[in-house]
């Protein structure tokens, strides 16, 4: 494998109702989800589909009773709460107090970037929509991981891996890299401390919200390493990584390199190839000490006793991931694998050297450069309420207001994918996966579909008296090439579901 | 494989400063980024949110995920 394997990611949106600063979030949230499903979604609203979830699955082989579960752990349970599945395959729906929007299944870390883009645009139309029902006021969302005042929610990510993989080679060998790779994919943050009591910038949003190295939990005890095992595709042969340690990331550049090296590290866990002892001490210490010290001096300890920075960390993985790619696939490696290991070559080298020529990459760099340059001109001290405003408002998603979209429009960010590739991605399904079934079929015959999910479509025939469903337990199947010729030929979903069951 | 890898795209903000500021006069150079900075936060200025005080204090999130 190179950086191609199926994966996605899901965020989170902070989310606040102007000029009621105790609104409640999940009417808000819920709000915002139904006023883009009413106004895109045609017919009757698929409902998602649960048989195929199991939260409390632990990657180590056992199950969490749901008794001593904390109730929000328990996201299988229909709560009646705003959940649809667009035509791009994605899921929109309210987690908790947030709307969230969970990609389609891609192949590539840069259609991960196309189509957690989408999502950005979604839920910029979402609330824009919410806000012109009557009587609502309106809702401004933010793609940021934390309020700094206690609170934090997520930006997952997910990677398809082989089941035969054991999970202690995944713990040994992505802890360290977790550790580290905050330094090109921290969003950045104003304030240290979970509720920010201490003054000053940090690398990264999330670091301090991490309390243990392995675990189950996403909310509370929140672990470097999840182990969340339910895999929505065959558990035989695969398991879906669940990994809650990254910050939601705007530029695009930064999400790239976040999957793209990412899905490369596994890659090599998957291989074996990984044979130095790369373990840092205390992990859980090591991952906030890295990311309080934006000028990137700090040491970890590694196994060995030797001290190595964030970067020089990042080194040993991009030195052993050139070998490895090198290895298997010499002068045949795929353009995006062999992008993603310039790049990252490219960015740790400019870290070292001159971090801040990054802040047109990097969102943690380009939010720091933006506050120095407030705090040279203003003379501002780092408790100034200014400086926390700026964190907060890089992350609104209005391109009128949203500072990174301000940075953008000024052309100092550099982007992978235009404005044009984002929105035909609000709609178009990715090719590759399923995803590509489930999104085609809600857009030729949403008004057949009763439910859907990752793992099926379940259709509701006139005629029929039982609900018909297509399961779609294999990520890779149900792309163009193998329905995309039956469903344009299949004028109904009648049509259709007899064609699949011949 | 190679010659179809993306390079960094620049942005042609970057390639005129590089025009009109050339290395030899860093006197120049450091007026244009000084108004380079200038323009940016007048531009930030005039879109940040007007009382950050209550901003910030009423910027309160439940938890998630």
């Amino acid at each position: 494998m190179s950086v191609r394997r199926v994966m996605g990611t899901e965020v989170e949106y902070g989310i606040s109702v102007q000029g009621q600063p105790t609104a409640n979030p999940m009417v808000a949230s819920s709000q915002v989800v139904n006023a883009y499903a009413s106004a895109t979604v045609r017919a009757r609203r698929a409902r998602w589909d649960f048989e195929e979830e199991s939260p409390l699955r632990d990657a180590r082989g056992f199950d969490m009773s749901r008794q001593i579960a904390d109730p929000s752990q328990l996201t299988d349970e229909d709560l009646g709460l705003a959940n649809v599945i667009l035509t791009n395959g994605a899921r929109l729906y309210v987690d908790h107090a947030h709307p969230e929007y969970s990609t389609p299944e891609v192949v590539s870390p840069l259609d991960v970037v196309r189509w957690d883009k989408a999502g950005e645009q979604v839920m910029l139309d979402a609330a824009r929509r919410a806000q012109q029902l009557p009587g609502n006021p309106a809702i401004v969302l933010y793609k940021n991981n934390t309020d700094n005042k206690g609170a934090s929610y997520g930006a997952h990510e997910n990677y398809l891996m082989r089941r035969s993989t054991p999970f202690a080679d995944i713990v040994r060998h992505l802890t360290p890299f977790f550790v580290s790779r905050q330094v090109f994919c921290g969003a950045g943050r104003v304030g240290k401390g979970q509720d920010g009591r201490d003054h000053g910038f940090q690398i990264s949003q999330r670091a301090d919200f991490f309390e243990v190295e392995v675990g189950l939990e996403t909310t509370l005890k929140r672990p470097i390493i999840n182990t969340r095992d339910e895999p929505h595709a065959d558990p035989e042969k695969y398991r879906r990584l669940h990994v809650i340690i990254g910050d939601a990331n705007l530029a695009e550049v930064a999400t790239y390199l976040k999957v793209g090296t990412t899905s490369l590290v596994l890659a090599m866990i998957e291989d074996q190839f990984i044979t130095r002892d790369l373990a840092v001490d205390t992990p859980v210490a090591a991952l906030r000490a890295v990311s309080h010290d934006p000028s990137l001096r700090q040491t970890v300890t590694m196994a060995d006793g030797r001290k190595l920075t964030g970067i020089q960390l990042q080194l040993e993985f991009l030195d052993l991931a050139k070998k490895y790619v090198e290895d298997r696939y010499g002068a045949d490696a795929d353009a995006q694998t062999v992008d993603v290991l310039a790049r990252w070559e490219d960015v740790l080298a400019r870290l070292e050297s001159d971090p801040m020529s990054l802040a047109d990459q990097l969102d943690w760099v380009a939010k720091l450069k933006l506050i120095e340059q407030y705090r040279s001109r203003d003379a501002l001290a780092w408790d100034d309420a200014k400086l926390q405003l700026i964190d907060y408002q890089y992350s609104d998603i209005r391109p009128e207001k949203g500072l990174y979209h301000r940075l953008v429009g000024a052309g100092r960010i550099q982007r992978l994918l235009t404005d044009d590739d984002v929105e035909q991605a609000m709609t178009n399904p990715p090719e590759q996966t399923r995803a590509y079934f489930r999104g085609r079929c809600l857009e030729k015959y949403a008004s057949d579909i009763a439910a859907a999910s990752w793992d099926s479509v379940i259709f509701d025939l006139p005629g029929r008296e039982s609900l018909q469903r297509v399961p779609t337990i294999d990520p890779l199947r149900g792309s163009k090439a193998h329905v995309g010729e039956l469903i344009d030929r299949c004028a109904t979903a009648d049509e259709l579901v007899r064609a699949l069951s011949r | 494989m190679a010659q179809e890898q993306k390079q960094p795209r620049k942005s042609e903000e970057t390639e005129e400063t590089t025009e009109v500021a050339p290395e030899s006069d860093v006197a120049e150079r450091k007026e244009a980024l000084d108004d380079d900075v200038d323009a940016i936060l007048d531009e930030i200025d005039d879109v940040l949110e007007t009382n950050a005080e209550d901003f910030v204090k009423s910027f309160i999130q439940k938890g998630g995920e």
